[in-house]
């Protein structure tokens, strides 16, 4: 917004809970790359570092919370700036959700072992990772710029994470196929996959509310849905 | 003084009613009272100008804007209460029912029983709580006292006041409560059976629970009425009225749904007062 309110006070109320909400997301990121590098490099310090940090984002979350509240309750807040607070509010709990993701990726790593295998499949998973974190920056970058253009580019870009997991999903059925010994870590992994995938729906979620922000309504269309691993099977090899 | 007929208890609007305001605008609404072009003057001071706003029958119309925008002038006019003093005219059309308002033909008496007016200083006459109202009643029609006593009481009731008030009729209006006065007089409106009711800042020297009362009193009456609201307090607006009108300097600059002003308003003006980035 170009113009100030009359109440500079405001201003900073506003100022300071999107300042939060960007610390918060720069947490999320930092957490998801340590969980997929924790993985990757097998390393139980950086994973326990990892888990620790979600109390953090947790923490960051109820100050946002309580910040929004006291702002509603003390300024009235109307049209944009009602929307600013209402995205605030939601931007938070999707970061929220994804540190809980991100500690949940951290807490396989102790359950895996340096399994030389490893390194083949989580190929997979670490290029998931960083199409998830492309597209968790992005979108922290349009809320932070109110760009909706940028948002729809995110909201549209998480075909192609889904699309990754599919594939991934398929991949790790064959393994599990040619020898169970692969089960537990590809179990593992499956799950992995599956969390960076919901990290992906969670910044389509905060591309929503970038949208809702600018524009004053919801996005209207349907959503781009490419997970279909609920149906994937794959035959047993003859 | 002459009997003038009254037109009774006004017949429901056909299609709006309490439900009415979540569809707010797919419905055919019936226009009340219509402003055309209206222009106003204060002498040589134009203080309105080509001002175009609908006032639908059985919903609430607010207006809104910063002092000196013309709202409060706005609302003179729909009654002509402007009339009473010199070098003040206004152009353009009011429409009551289709019939031009500002025309030299145009009964006052008639007019101001048919649209009522509520002040933001409440303005009791110094007489009994009974008499208050039993004045106006007396001034329109002829009634047996037994009738009057009927219609006092309901208007007290549905003023929200009959309660407070029912065991010292006699009492002086003066010595009631600041809420209470201003209760009084929108029960004063209201016996007369008016068909539009306009509240200039009816809660501006109110607390919050006589405010609130008012409130929810407004929300009762517009089933059977048609009313338009002056106030400065927007939260008041967005919770009281149906649609809402934005004005400054004279002009209109908005008018629509109030879910609509205060969410999406399409005007950056609107957008700047109602956050509070004015001036």
């Amino acid at each position: 917004m170009v113009t100030e309110h009359t109440a500079k006070a405001f201003d900073a109320d506003l100022q300071d809970l999107a300042r939060l909400v960007a610390e918060m997301g720069g947490m999320a990121e930092k957490q998801i790359g340590d969980a997929v590098d924790a993985l990757n490099t097998h390393d139980i310090t950086l994973a326990a570092r990892t888990i620790a940090l979600d109390d953090k984002i947790d923490l960051l979350q109820r100050e946002i919370e309580e910040k929004a509240i006291l702002t509603i309750a003390r300024r009235q807040p109307m049209a944009v700036d009602l929307r600013e607070i209402v995205g605030a509010l939601r931007v938070a709990n999707d970061l929220e959700r994804i540190g809980d993701l991100a500690k949940n990726i951290a807490k396989r790593v102790s359950a895996l072992d340096d399994d030389v295998q490893l390194a083949k499949v989580l190929r997979g998973v670490e290029h998931m990772s960083e199409l998830v974190l492309s597209q968790i920056k992005d979108v922290l970058d349009s809320y932070a710029r109110r760009d909706v253009d940028k948002a729809l580019a995110v909201w549209r870009g998480d075909e192609e994470i889904d699309a990754v997991n599919n594939s991934l999903f398929r991949e790790l059925l064959t393994y599990m196929m040619e020898d169970p010994r692969n089960i537990s870590l590809c179990i593992h992994l499956l799950f992995c996959a599956k969390n960076i995938e919901r990290m992906g729906d969670h910044a389509t979620n905060i591309a929503e509310t970038v949208y809702y922000i600018v524009e004053g309504r919801p996005l209207a269309d349907e959503r781009p849905k490419g997970d279909n691993t609920a149906s994937a099977t794959v035959a047993f090899p003859a | 003084m002459t009997m003038i007929e009254n037109s009774g208890p006004v017949t429901p609007p056909p299609i709006i009613g309490r439900a009415a305001p979540a569809n707010a605008g797919n419905v055919a609404l019936a226009e009340k009272v219509s402003v055309r072009g209206l222009n106003f003057y204060y002498g040589d001071n134009r203080a309105l100008k080509n001002v175009n706003v609908p006032l639908y029958a059985g919903l609430v119309t607010a207006f809104i804007g910063p002092s000196g925008c013309g709202k409060s002038t706005l609302l003179r006019v729909l009654n002509r209460i402007y009339d009473l003093y010199p070098h003040q005219r206004a152009e353009g059309q009011v429409l009551l029912d289709n019939q031009d308002v500002l025309s030299t033909g145009q009964d006052l008496n008639l007019l101001r029983a048919r649209v009522g007016m509520v002040f933001q200083k409440p303005t009791p006459f110094p007489m009994s709580i009974y008499e208050n109202i039993a004045f106006g009643i007396r001034l329109y029609e002829r009634l047996p006292k037994s009738d009057i006593d009927g219609r006092v009481e309901s208007a007290l009731r549905r003023a929200a006041l009959w309660d407070e008030v029912k065991d010292k009729l006699s009492a002086n209006g003066l010595s009631l409560s600041g809420g209470q006065q201003q209760r009084l007089c929108i029960a004063r409106t209201v016996a007369v059976k008016p068909e539009v009711i306009l509240l200039d800042e009816p809660c501006s020297a109110l607390d919050p629970i006589a405010t609130a009362k008012i409130e929810e009193l407004i929300d009762e009456l517009k089933s059977d009425y048609t009313i338009a609201i002056v106030t400065h307090n927007m939260q008041q607006a967005a919770r009281v009225s149906d649609y809402t009108a934005f004005m400054f300097l004279g002009e209109l600059v908005e008018f629509g749904p109030t879910t609509k002003i205060f969410t999406t308003p399409s005007e950056r003006r609107t957008q700047d007062y109602i956050t509070g980035r004015f001036g």
